[in-house]
């Protein structure tokens, strides 16, 4: 008897016969050579838009927040919708470089850089809209534990409290993460770079890093602790932010599956931006022999598999009002389906339940076009979800006298379409003036990084075979 | 620079590919030098083993950091909600351990994410103004795709000829003496 057994070689992560050399020249090409006029052109949209913003937001703070859409009982309307929408966004990039960096995953090395700077300004987004909301912004500080005048302190019982501490930490621990993994690349772009102020930048930020081994073995170590700071992190982030709902009594609000359904949530969401930005960029940047049509597979199956959980999560919610019998439950489900808020309802359903579906398809899943589709309508459709749990719960509380429909004003709309303004004025910065891909770790994931796929004797590499090996073993 | 006026800091050599920085590593080990060094554009798997490092004692700085951040924010959290400032919220416990729960583990991730950073930048020596082997043009290719060893002069066994010897030996395709120019 005889066993055939075919040994499938990995897929290269990093496409085309790049070498050390090519992958410093690819990746350094964009910060160092000259401005493009396209990005000029981006920069002055992003920019009118961020003005806007700063516009909108002076408007609020001096007329205060009537000029929002938020009514009595509806007190949380687009501001919170937004907060979590963006803080949701900004899962994806700790997600890629911190639990990928710890499950060994070298495809993250080609997103993981971009990913990062994505979340940073995701969470800087999202930090404005509670900030804003206070309505009294220039005591923003009461809510850190600093000693004042008045001797009081902040109410550490309270959920929001809460959120206070994880997303600032969260931002602080991303930037530190995010500026460990640049620390290298910086030495890079110090090495390569001609003109006097840019040696002067990138060379102050790199610290003066040699690439020493003895500094390797204890920067791989914190990157690692930091990466293993930062798994618990991004779960408990989204986790607080969901207790922000379900520590409260609301009906619709008030469930113990919020933590894992908005964290499920913020992974797809998340996935769902860098891909929109990733699939744009890859191709202006012509990155696209390392953000390849494998790692866009492999992000689409992450979608897809969160997309499923967060489509679980609304059956069980159903499921949970039916099972409890409790008739508010039920009474907000109803509200959902059928209510005066159903249309976001059937929008949300469609956007985030359904077209994910379509990722079961491999073809689906490598198909540039439609998979930016895909991650347009996950966008939409998670927007509509923390529409449809900020509105329907508070606008139809308990008392059926004081329900109300809640609807935003013009300030809602601009100061949400002003933060894309923000974001993407520092994400074009961050496209123009970093490596966009973290030079150091691609070339760790090459081939020719392993010593081990280079000959004992004359010390040339061997490439490893890209045909299937077949090997039949004979027993008898 | 004017080599004559400087004194010497090292002697490094290139090789082509990191199995042959590796070996070089061993064999450099293996001559009895404790001041040297390797550089590469990324951190290369086993090359520990060749230069002999133990383990970097980082865990240990990040570990009091996490403990200064997890104690110091409950201490803080008990003493405001029992005795500085205690507020009856819908009758709430005023000391209760769960609710302390989500901010201690953010003040622990906090604390320990710096002691992370600043804990590394201080054992590497961080932020360093000037290092003679910058001096080296050649040296540039260490960011780039230049894989180098360096063993200083303060290393008790050096000698300028012997070191480039032993490069030599080992296949490096260029060796130069660093000077020290301040």
């Amino acid at each position: 008897m005889s066993t055939t057994y075919q040994y499938v070689p990995k897929p290269k992560i990093v496409k085309g016969d790049h070498t050390f050399g090519s992958i410093t020249e690819l990746i350094t090409k964009t910060p160092l050579s000259p401005t493009p006029k396209l990005w000029y052109l981006a920069f002055g949209c992003a920019n009118l838009l961020l003005i806007t913003l700063l516009g909108a937001v002076s408007y609020l703070v001096w007329e205060g927040l009537g000029i929002w859409g938020i009514n009595n009982p509806a007190g949380w309307g687009w501001a919170i919708i937004n907060f979590v929408w963006w803080v949701g966004i900004g899962h994806a990039g700790t997600l890629i470089s911190a639990i990928l960096y710890l499950f060994r995953q070298g495809w993250r090395t080609a997103i993981n850089r971009f990913a990062e700077a994505m979340t940073i300004f995701a969470v800087m987004c999202a930090g404005l809209f509670p900030a804003i909301h206070v309505g009294r912004i220039w005591v923003i500080y009461w809510v850190f534990p600093i000693p004042n005048q008045m001797s009081a302190w902040p109410n550490f019982s309270s959920p929001l409290l809460w959120d206070v501490f994880a997303v600032s930490t969260y931002f602080t621990v991303s930037v530190i993460f995010w500026y460990v993994g640049l620390i290298p690349d910086l030495a890079t772009l110090r090495d390569k770079a001609k003109t006097k102020i840019s040696k002067l930048v990138y060379g102050t930020f790199a610290l003066g890093w040699t690439g020493s081994f003895r500094d390797w073995w204890n920067y791989e170590k914190a990157y690692m602790i930091l990466a293993g700071l930062a798994t618990p992190l991004v779960l408990s982030v989204h986790t607080i932010v969901s207790f922000d709902f379900a520590v409260s009594l609301i009906p619709g609000w008030h469930s113990t599956i919020f933590p894992p359904y908005f964290v499920a949530g913020a992974i797809y969401s998340g996935f769902a931006m860098v891909l929109t930005l990733m699939l744009i960029a890859r191709k202006i940047y012509g990155m696209e022999d390392i953000m390849n049509i494998d790692i866009m597979e492999k992000m689409n199956l992450v979608m897809m598999v969160t997309g499923n959980l967060v489509a679980f999560s609304y059956l069980m919610e159903g499921f949970m009002a039916w099972y409890s019998g409790y008739i508010y439950e039920q009474g907000i489900f109803w509200l959902y389906v059928v209510g005066p808020y159903a249309w976001g309802f059937w929008i949300l359903m469609f956007c985030n339940v359904l077209t994910p579906q379509f990722l079961w398809f491999r073809s689906v899943r490598r198909n540039v076009g439609l998979t930016f589709i895909i991650s347009i309508f996950v966008n939409i459709g998670m927007w509509f979800e923390r529409f449809m749990i900020a509105t329907v719960s508070l606008a139809t509380d308990f008392m059926p006298s004081s329900w109300d429909y809640y609807s935003p004003t013009f300030w809602d709309i601009i100061i949400y379409i002003g933060t894309f303004g923000l974001f993407f004025t520092m994400f074009l910065l961050f496209l123009r003036f970093l490596p966009m891909v973290a030079i150091s770790e691609v070339k760790g994931v090459l081939p020719q990084a392993d010593p081990h796929n280079y000959d004992d004797e004359t010390k040339e590499y061997i490439e490893a075979p890209n045909e299937p090996i077949v090997v039949k073993e004979q027993t008898v | 620079m004017k080599a004559e006026n400087n004194k010497v800091h090292g002697v490094l050599a290139e090789f082509r590919n990191p199995k042959e920085l590796v070996d070089a590593a061993t064999q450099v080990k293996k001559s009895g030098y404790k001041d040297f060094d390797t550089y590469a554009p990324y951190p290369i798997h086993g090359m520990e083993k060749a230069m002999g490092l133990k383990k970097s004692p980082l865990g240990w700085i990040v570990l009091g950091g996490g403990l200064t951040g997890g104690l110091g924010a409950l201490t803080l959290m008990i003493w405001v909600m029992t005795t500085a400032w205690p507020l009856n919220i819908s009758g709430k416990p005023l000391f209760d351990i769960p609710i302390y729960v989500p901010i201690t583990f953010e003040i622990t991730v906090l604390l320990s994410s710096f002691a992370a950073l600043f804990g590394m930048l201080f054992l590497n020596d961080l932020p360093k103004h000037y290092n003679p082997i910058f001096n080296v043009d050649r040296f540039k290719k260490a960011s780039d795709d230049g894989f180098f060893v360096c063993v200083e002069a303060s290393d008790d066994l050096f000698s300028e000829e012997k070191v480039t010897n032993l490069f030599r030996d080992n296949g490096a395709t260029h060796i130069e003496t660093v000077y020290d120019s301040e």
